[in-house]
């Protein structure tokens, strides 16, 4: 029986990106206008789709050598990124799928609508997936994805980054982001880093060089921890509900 | 001087943007074989499922009364009896989850389902049928979350749609019937007949 962790705290709108912003165009036509409707969660939004170990493939968290199934190494700068999916009460969050996708080194995406010039690499899909250990702790090894040209305003660039998608174990808590560089110059003039108004919120996506993790020779390793959503705790958390 | 807060802020949502199906949804972004088991793909429901087979078609259309194209939706949802799978009694055929892109020349999705049953409130009482959903797309910068309810189903006493000031805003949430077991459900991002979106 899942047990009631009490409601989802509410989320707090600052720290999250308006619908909408000129800057991003897209978004123009793409944002509701009328406020959401505030209500406190229900079971709906408390439970959520749980995933074990057997959707992973063998070689799932590994970019490097998943679209090959470890036949041949896609090309690029090797990283290792890792970190700790935690909630708002920093407690970790065992057990929960994070999903990434990203660009090749080159800055091209796998997808049948990116047309960019870049090459596409044969031995690079662009596509991973890992669960968090116990300790809500997760890694994965990629290659550096290219920074890349968009259209938006003529001549924007999207920074280097890698995109996130995490589903905590209740469906309200879904959230999807992305994880940018540390020293890289585009993240400060990236539009679609700037929905983001909170400049300690902004830096909370930008994973920061972690030479502890690296390994010599091999890889650089970077390090994102991202938080979702906490539940509102009424008791001890070793008390029983109710007691 | 007050002692701090033993607290942290929830990571800022990005949009997923234009390329979210390569890593959702493979196969949809013409990357078939990149994972061997795609979640949600095949819907929310197993063969064998108790209850009534339901299918919900819609689009999703932005301000200009344009259908998105390249909307990914993610779905919710409790089995007949209205047990959330992961619940004791759960139906085993029923996992609740499903990721659906919209099709890529016309928009239009479709969610092929059983229909749930009335689930439990917070606090007693009952919540009318209904279905989660999650939309994410470029342009969309924190993913909405919205719900599909039913135009044959008793909605009077359900505690969401009570919320709802403007009660004309009600009919964005209520899927309408066309046929036996079919229904349309249409979502606007903007504009005239705005979906209620939702935030708890």
């Amino acid at each position: 029986m899942t047990t009631d962790l009490g409601p989802l705290i509410p989320r707090n709108r600052d720290a999250h990106p308006p619908a909408f912003d000129t800057g991003y165009k897209t978004s123009v036509s793409r944002s509701p206008k009328w406020p959401l409707l505030s209500m406190e969660s229900t079971p709906s939004e408390e439970t959520g789709p749980r995933f074990g170990h057997s959707v992973l493939g063998e070689h799932d968290n590994n970019l490097i050598t998943n679209w090959t199934q470890g036949k041949e190494l896609a090309v690029g700068e090797r990283i290792l990124v890792h970190g700790r999916v935690l909630d708002e009460n920093a407690r970790p969050v065992p057990h929960t799928l994070v999903e990434v996708w990203q660009a090749n080194a080159g800055g091209r995406y796998r997808h049948k609508k990116d047309a960019y010039f870049a090459p596409l690499d044969p031995n690079f899909g662009g596509c991973g997936r890992t669960i968090t250990d116990e300790d809500g702790y997760y890694e994965f090894l990629t290659v550096r994805p290219g920074a890349y040209p968009w259209m938006n305003r003529g001549n924007d660039w999207r920074p280097m980054h890698i995109h996130f998608s995490v589903f905590g174990h209740s469906f309200g808590q879904r959230l999807i982001t992305q994880m940018y560089f540390e020293g890289d110059p585009l993240i400060d003039i990236c539009p679609i880093v700037k929905t983001v108004k909170d400049r300690s919120q902004i830096e909370g996506l930008v994973a920061a060089l972690d030479l502890s993790k690296a390994r010599p020779m091999d890889f650089l390793a970077y390090k994102f921890d991202i938080v979702l959503r906490g539940r509102r705790q009424t008791r001890f958390e070793n008390k029983l509900e109710g007691m | 001087m007050v002692q701090k807060l033993d607290r942290l802020v929830e990571t800022a949502s990005q949009t997923a943007g234009p390329y979210v199906h390569i890593g959702c949804m493979p196969t949809y972004a013409g990357n078939a074989g990149a994972l061997a088991i795609e979640i949600g793909t095949d819907g929310p429901i197993l063969d064998g499922a108790k209850g009534e087979i339901i299918e919900i078609s819609g689009e999703v259309f932005d301000g200009m009364g344009w259908a998105l194209r390249d909307v990914m939706l993610e779905c919710w949802q409790a089995d007949t009896a209205g047990v959330y799978p992961g619940q004791d009694g759960a139906d085993p055929a029923v996992t609740g989850f499903a990721r659906i892109g919209a099709d890529s020349d016309t928009g239009i999705f479709t969610l092929r389902t059983v229909k749930p049953g009335a689930t439990p409130a917070r606090g007693g009482g009952k919540q009318a049928p209904h279905i989660l959903l999650w939309l994410t797309a470029r342009g969309i910068n924190t993913g909405l979350q919205t719900r599909i309810y039913f135009e044959d189903e008793d909605n009077s006493a359900d505690p969401v749609l009570s919320r709802i000031e403007q009660r004309p805003r009600v009919e964005t949430l209520i899927a309408k019937k066309t046929a036996e077991g079919k229904y349309t459900f249409n979502i606007r991002l903007q504009g005239e007949g705005e979906t209620v979106f939702l935030d708890m």
